[in-house]
């Protein structure tokens, strides 16, 4: 390994083929932020169709056609598309890819991942995946337009989904070489004296989130694979006989099942939303635990609670398919695991509330956005409790309600869990501190506009308004009552576009203007701090750092300082 | 609560399942309100109590009792509660308690949708559907491919997008799909329920107010003056938001009389065919 400091790499072996495990996090991040973007853009054009039904959209409606109207299948494809890319080619491979990559060998004291090669093999998986996916934009037939859930038979009779299932497979081949490689590092790679309860938090939260991808993914890419054979083999994997569509008979061998896809994608796409929010969760651990200046509130606890979490997120799939026709025995087994994995989830977060008393709080940018995890978090496991209930589903399936629901979860949630990781460990990448003053214009709009967008939407769902509605309700009766809230949702979705502008410019501004600072800025007590700042490139540590202590021992009585670093050797 | 959540949304029911559905939300908003609120509270004081500016030192041990595991059984004891004393039993009552026209003197519909549209069919006077076959599809014709000449077909009528029902009976919908994935969903009546291709399935229901006095209810909220939907609650493609199809709850004598209108209308209409 320290064979290779010895001599400089040229630019293309050192920041582009590099095996190297921060160039690869630093690849994933400056991808996955661009194509959160990208997802986040999507969102903002339907907005204008759900907030002004059919009138031309500003600025870029020109894409679209000569008037500029966003049509009802630009409108499928954008949707498609928004849930595809800000789940699969933004959220996951930045909380997995970008800081699992960084951060989980730094944090176990690691000179690298277990298998360099296989990670850059796994970045490269990916983008190539989003490359399939974005190209399908320009493709005659357009992007990929039946939900992000895909569901068989619209998914296989309509255009654009070929290229969505080939990039699909990409992508989770992606996460399949990642996820070993986490598993493995984790287990093999960690530095002397660092055994299990003294892993910070946030490994924790990457080693379940590696078992997850690892054993959940498998279903989805062989579904992926069939769901690609129903469309270009003529299989019918999916498909039983005798449909009719437009008046045609289709021409299927049949004898397949609609509701075999559903199984394969939740078995998948239920423990995929513990892979969204975990990493988050490690992060606001980090963050709370470093800014309270005491330790996590029951760390044993945090820990079995996120493993039985884990594995209780494999047998709760079913609660997305409740109004499919569901006979009684699966009903009740699949709601009472809903509300039993409801427990860990109030476990974790309790605990984190519980850290906060007696603490000594210091309110900078990551902290602001930790903080404000916890409630907006708060916020989306809640809602989630009516529509783990069967007989609540029954009216709340499929609106609004479930849509606010996730994206309280997802994106003030794991969202903002992102932004407190990228304020934190900016200056352990970098050398140098995110602007303060910036990183407060980002917070404090992003978070009352985040409000914004999703709040009404639990209103709009309880009057039952449909989900993935090119009108946005306009059609129905039932709707009229709520609908002037799109206009509100869609403003605020606007200027939470434009509260970004502040952290972007930050991100590029700090790199030159920002405060130089050393080792530990947050005097920090985790391996990653006893690394110069920027890591040595492939070795990261001076000398590979020995672990005498837990992950979090901040404050300790009769201690000169408030933090003592896991390296520090016990007296005597 | 319920007059919480009604002011911002929820529709009033009126379907002899509504009571429970809605028991059931109102009771978990409760239990979220409940948490929320805990956890805001003690969220908010400690942000104000122990900012580092007012607390420079922090305690390394903080809170020291375990009050906290109270609350997660609690939890845990209220969600019991809500599986077995509600959420199982509505379930249940969903998938058993399936009326039928012989034994409840149900009404017993079909619907069958396809994109983007509600084909309901109706068995006609004898109560016995004739037999429909996918070869006999016509879109412009005949869309939902009855045969005629079946036991039971002659006197069958089906209507598109137009589903009546009596007010206080027992009602069966024999639900299936032509081509993709809808879903069935009638939210006045709490009814929910997925089309999957290559099923049928029933879904059963009772209406406890009739269109016209519904539309009284509702005289004055932006409501005011329509009347009842058939909403696809699932995307279906295209057309999905615009597959909307129409509900009347008719008095039993309105029904019969619109049940008897249907049936001269079918007759005029094969005597055109001659």
């Amino acid at each position: 390994m320290s064979s290779y400091t010895h001599h400089d790499e040229p630019f293309y072996r050192k920041y582009i083929w590099s095996t190297d495990h921060k160039i690869i996090g630093l690849q994933y991040g400056f991808t996955a932020l661009f194509f959160l973007l990208v997802g986040f853009t999507l969102m903002m054009i339907m907005r204008w169709q759900l907030a002004y039904p059919e009138s031309p959209v500003p600025l870029v409606g020109s894409i679209f056609g000569e008037d500029g109207i966003l049509l009802p299948e630009i409108y499928n494809s954008l949707g498609a598309m928004h849930g595809t890319i800000m789940i699969f080619l933004g959220i996951v491979p930045l909380a997995v890819g970008a800081f699992g990559n960084y951060i989980v060998p730094l944090q176990i004291g690691a000179p690298d991942m277990a298998f360099p090669k296989l990670n850059a093999a796994s970045y490269w998986s990916y983008l190539v995946g989003g490359i399939v996916m974005m190209s399908s934009f320009f493709t005659a037939e357009g992007a990929a337009r039946s939900g992000w859930t895909s569901y068989p038979p619209l998914a296989v009779i309509e255009v654009g989904q070929t290229l969505w299932l080939i990039g699909m497979i990409f992508l989770i081949t992606s996460s399949l070489l990642g996820s070993i490689n986490f598993i493995t590092t984790i287990v093999q790679l960690r530095a002397p004296g660092l055994s299990w309860m003294r892993l910070p938090f946030f490994v924790w939260a990457q080693l379940v989130t590696a078992f997850l991808l690892l054993l959940a993914f498998p279903p989805l890419e062989s579904a992926a694979v069939l769901q690609l054979m129903d469309r270009v083999a003529g299989t019918s994997f999916f498909l039983p006989s005798g449909l009719v569509v437009s008046g045609e008979i289709l021409d299927v061998s049949g004898g397949g099942s609609p509701l075999l896809w559903q199984h394969l994608f939740w078995f998948l796409a239920h423990p995929e939303v513990y892979v969204l929010i975990l990493p988050a969760m490690g992060i606001v651990s980090e963050v709370i635990a470093n800014n309270t200046r005491k330790p996590l509130w029951g760390y044993k606890s945090l820990v079995f609670a996120v493993v039985f979490l884990g594995f209780m997120s494999f047998i709760v799939w079913a609660h997305h398919m409740f109004i499919t026709g569901m006979g009684t025995a699966m009903s009740d087994f699949f709601q009472t695991t809903t509300m039993i994995i409801s427990i860990p989830s109030i476990i974790i977060l309790s605990a984190f509330f519980i850290s906060l008393w007696g603490a000594s709080i210091r309110f900078n940018t990551p902290m602001l956005f930790a903080l404000a995890f916890l409630p907006m978090f708060g916020i989306g496991g809640l809602t989630g409790l009516p529509l783990g209930l069967a007989a609540a589903d029954i009216y709340l399936h499929d609106t609004y309600y479930v849509i606010g629901h996730f994206h309280y979860v997802v994106a003030p949630g794991t969202i903002f869990g992102l932004f407190a990781g990228i304020y934190y460990w900016y200056p352990k990448i970098t050398g140098r501190k995110m602007s303060e003053t910036m990183g407060k214009l980002h917070f404090w709009p992003s978070l009352i506009f985040m409000n914004g967008v999703f709040m009404p939407m639990f209103i709009q769902g309880l009057a039952g308004v449909s989900r993935r509605l090119w009108d946005g309700g306009l059609e129905y009766a039932h709707a009229s009552g709520v609908l002037h809230w799109n206009e509100f949702m869609s403003i605020s979705a606007w200027l939470l576009g434009l509260a970004q502008i502040p952290f972007i410019f930050n991100i590029f501004y700090s790199l030159k203007f920002g405060e130089k600072v050393g080792k530990n800025p947050w005097d920090s007590t985790t391996l990653e701090w006893t690394a110069p700042s920027p890591p040595l490139p492939h070795v990261n540590f001076e000398k590979i750092p020995e672990v005498h202590r837990e992950a979090y021992e901040y404050s300790v009585p009769g201690r000169k300082r408030d933090f003592t670093p896991q390296t520090v050797p016990k007296k005597g | 609560m319920l007059e919480f959540l009604k002011h911002y949304g929820l529709p009033i029911h009126l379907s002899t399942a509504g009571p429970g559905i809605d028991e059931i939300i109102v009771l978990t908003h409760w239990l979220m309100l409940f948490l929320f609120v805990g956890w805001g509270a003690f969220f908010i004081i400690s942000l104000v109590k122990f900012r580092a500016s007012k607390n420079p030192k922090a305690d390394h041990e903080g809170v020291k009792s375990h009050l906290s595991s109270v609350l997660e059984v609690a939890v845990a004891v209220i969600e019991i509660v809500l599986l077995i004393g509600f959420a199982f039993p509505i379930w249940a009552s969903r998938v058993n308690d399936v009326p039928t026209a012989a034994e409840d003197g149900a009404v017993h519909i079909r619907v069958i949708a396809q994109q983007f549209a509600w084909n309901i069919h109706y068995p006609g006077a004898d109560g016995i559907f004739g037999e429909t076959k996918v070869d006999l599809v016509d879109e412009e014709e005949n869309p939902i491919g009855l045969d005629r000449s079946s036991v039971g077909g002659s006197d069958d009528f089906y209507t598109i997008n137009q589903m009546h029902i009596p007010v206080n009976r027992k009602i069966r919908v024999d639900l299936s799909t032509k081509d993709v994935i809808h879903s069935f969903k009638l939210p006045e009546l709490r009814v929910g329920q997925d089309a999957i291709p290559g099923m049928i399935i029933p879904v059963h229901f009772e209406a406890t107010m009739t269109s016209e006095e519904y539309l009284q209810k509702m005289a004055d909220t932006p409501r005011k003056g329509k009347g009842l939907e058939i909403v696809c609650a699932q995307l279906c493609g295209l057309g999905h938001y615009r597959m909307r199809g129409y509900l009347t709850i008719d008095t039993e004598a309105d029904y019969k009389s619109w049940l008897d209108s249907e049936a001269q209308y079918l007759e005029e209409y094969e005597d055109d065919e001659w």
